[in-house]
């Protein structure tokens, strides 16, 4: 089975939601990256997305914008980050680890570099925003050959007809989108989220995962009434952004606002 | 082999190029795009809708000028100019604005939105806009908005609110960035009219469809002048529009060489150009795959060229598949050559071109004079040059 199964699979006979914090790795300096990991796992993380910076995330807002600027600043590649994935694993054999970016970077490595290096470091999944289903059939087979997860967003404007289509082609889990927009925009409508993850349940037996608006332990703790996963990254990244001159105290408001979410996650259960 | 002209596919993909590479928020916006498209585009009505305006709102067709001191110059073929400059508001681009707005009007969009670099495609936004009382806001690097500052007030005096974009590097693709995230946001109420021959699918196809009147007149206009097709069709490429809607009526006229010249801003072993297909690889952006600039991580490169309408590290799909397939030629000229034309067509034919034209009328130039004088040659002049006297004087050093 693979990690994300597993996770997911664990959390649910303990009647629990994942946690999926996202951070652009590299932010604000490679070195930073992998004991972060270590950290958010230490306070309740279940899984880990790793933001690849990319100079034009078109879909992110400028909150993520500005973390892909810093990581870049430091020449943060994705040989880099595929590193810091197999460092991770030197302590750490059970945390999924998703990769989350945009495509150039990858057809830039090669898909089958990319493929074979993520298998051999210990990834788990790969979100691209900007390859949907209809054009990655062959990266997408390349990638279940190699036991990887291929992970899809859905949104409140995707249609039936397209639900179905992510369901068939993704796996690991489904990662909603819960608003119109960029990362890091305006507060999320639980209602309006739940009423669309029964649309989607309705076509797969997939975890679903949920995101943007997510931003503190309350709106975290509503959200994990509704989903299998909350995913939470501008808040974070925010953290890091703030305190780019001293790292640590980044990474321990990242912690703390991770270990409050995951507390109010578990009382709401 | 597909017929050149056919393509792009179901799925938009031009062989390899193309597709549709984007957020899933917006599928679903480019499927009723696509759809409201494939409808109107055959329907007679819309049709004479757009003709209408063309005639009567452009002025076209635009004339076909035989530039005659230039190609005495030269010594070698006889050089013909097509007139988009004559266009209202100075450029092609008013012919994709005109036609995308009324698809805006017929999907019931309150709101267009569009990203500009030379300022030309936001002028010509914001001009549809104003005639159809539709609400305009027009994505602007900010290192645009001061090489353009005459442009981002036609704008403002047309009503339209021009946002600064300060991310990136500050021109063109951070624009396109930036409108992308706004249409994300507001894909309900509003249309994004995207000015380049890129993006994702369908807009390659709209945009040449739209562009295409130019290659259309051009190829009647050269029969009827000179008895024959031109030997080659010359048109400079940013993100391709002018050249797209030039080459296009010509493709399966296989004796017609289709000759794209690129931004080569200092020269390409200097690294500070915009040649996506003299000297990029492909990759993906902005919603296409296509001939990119970026390092070996997949960065997207800073671009430069002296022409803010050329300074795009990506280029549409179309010139990928055709300079992959051979049918187009993409070549440069740099920034000194194409200031140079610029001043030899003011003062030999009384023509003021924009500074991305004067790229096109550079290598024209350049290779009239290794060509027989019965032969023709077409050279889009895509915009007029007002909106670069800022730029020019700059360079001359004169304070206007």
């Amino acid at each position: 089975m693979s990690r994300i199964a597993a996770c997911f699979d664990a959390l649910k006979s303990q009647g629990r939601q994942a946690l999926i914090p996202f951070v652009t790795a590299g932010d604000p300096n490679p070195q930073v990256t992998v004991g972060l990991m270590h950290q958010m796992v230490s306070v309740g993380a279940d899984i880990i997305e790793l933001g690849i910076p990319f100079s034009d995330p078109m879909a992110d807002g400028p909150v993520i914008q500005l973390a892909c600027e810093r990581a870049l600043a430091h020449k943060t590649s994705l040989v880099m980050i595929l590193a810091m994935v197999e460092e991770f694993r030197e302590q750490n054999d059970t945390t999924p680890v998703v990769l989350m970016g945009y495509l150039n970077t990858v057809e830039k490595m090669g898909y089958d570099v990319f493929v074979a290096t993520a298998k051999k470091v210990g990834l788990d999944g790969v979100l691209l925003v900007d390859l949907p289903p209809e054009e990655s059939e062959d990266f997408g087979k390349d990638l279940r050959q190699a036991g990887l997860d291929a992970i899809f967003l859905i949104t409140p404007t995707t249609t039936e007809e397209r639900i179905k289509k992510i369901c068939a082609a993704g796996s690991g889990y489904l990662y909603y989108v819960s608003l119109k927009g960029v990362t890091g925009a305006a507060a999320i409508d639980t209602d309006a989220v739940a009423e669309k993850l029964a649309l989607v349940r309705q076509f797969t037996q997939l975890p679903l995962g949920v995101g943007f608006g997510i931003r503190d332990a309350d709106s975290a703790a509503r959200v994990s009434q509704v989903a299998d996963g909350v995913v939470v990254g501008s808040v974070l990244v925010n953290a890091l952004g703030d305190n780019a001159s001293d790292p640590q105290k980044g990474c321990a408001q990242v912690v703390e606002t991770l270990s409050a979410m995951r507390q109010a996650m578990d009382a709401a259960v | 082999m597909t017929k050149a002209s056919v393509l792009p596919d179901a799925n938009g993909h031009f062989g390899p190029y193309g597709g549709r590479f984007v957020s899933e928020t917006l599928f679903a916006a480019l499927d009723e795009l696509s759809d409201t498209y494939d409808l109107l585009w055959q329907d007679p009505a819309f049709q004479a809708e757009f003709d209408l305006d063309m005639a009567h709102y452009v002025g076209r067709p635009s004339p076909l000028y035989h530039a005659k001191r230039l190609t005495e110059t030269y010594g070698g073929a006889q050089i013909y100019l097509k007139r988009e400059d004559l266009n209202h508001t100075g450029a092609h681009k008013i012919n994709n604005t005109i036609g995308q707005a009324l698809l805006a009007k017929h999907m019931g969009k309150p709101r267009i939105i569009a990203e500009t670099g030379a300022g030309q495609h936001g002028v010509a936004s914001a001009t549809v806009a104003a005639r159809l009382g539709l609400e305009c806001v027009v994505y602007m690097g900010v290192e645009d908005i001061r090489r353009q500052a005459q442009n981002v007030y036609r704008m403002k005096l047309l009503g339209a609110t021009v946002v600064g974009v300060t991310s990136g590097t500050q021109t063109l693709k951070d624009a396109l960035n930036e409108a992308m995230r706004d249409w994300v946001t507001n894909v309900d109420n509003t249309y994004y009219i995207i000015g380049s021959a890129a993006g994702p699918h369908p807009y390659p196809k709209i945009v040449r469809d739209f562009q295409s009147i130019m290659g259309r007149e051009a190829r009647r206009q050269t029969l009827e002048r000179t008895g024959r097709l031109p030997d080659a069709v010359i048109a400079c490429v940013g993100g391709g529009s002018n050249a797209i809607g030039m080459f296009h009526p010509f493709l399966e006229d296989k004796d017609v060489r289709l000759i794209g010249v690129e931004a080569g801003g200092s020269g390409l072993e200097s690294g500070r150009h915009a040649a996506p297909l003299s000297a990029g690889t492909p990759g993906i952006l902005h919603g296409n795959r296509t001939y990119l600039m970026s390092d070996e991580n997949g960065q997207i490169l800073p671009t430069h060229s002296v022409s803010a309408g050329l300074d795009y590290p990506g280029v549409g799909p179309e010139h990928s598949y055709l300079k992959d397939t051979g049918r187009a030629e993409y070549v440069i000229a740099t920034d000194t050559e194409a200031l140079d034309s610029f001043r030899e067509l003011c003062l030999l034919e009384g023509i003021i071109p924009a500074l991305e034209s004067s790229h096109a009328v550079a290598y024209a130039c350049k290779l009239a004079s290794q060509m027989r004088p019965d032969q023709t040659i077409v050279v889009n002049l895509s915009g007029r040059g007002d909106k670069d006297m800022q730029t020019v004087a700059d360079i001359d050093g004169i304070k206007v």
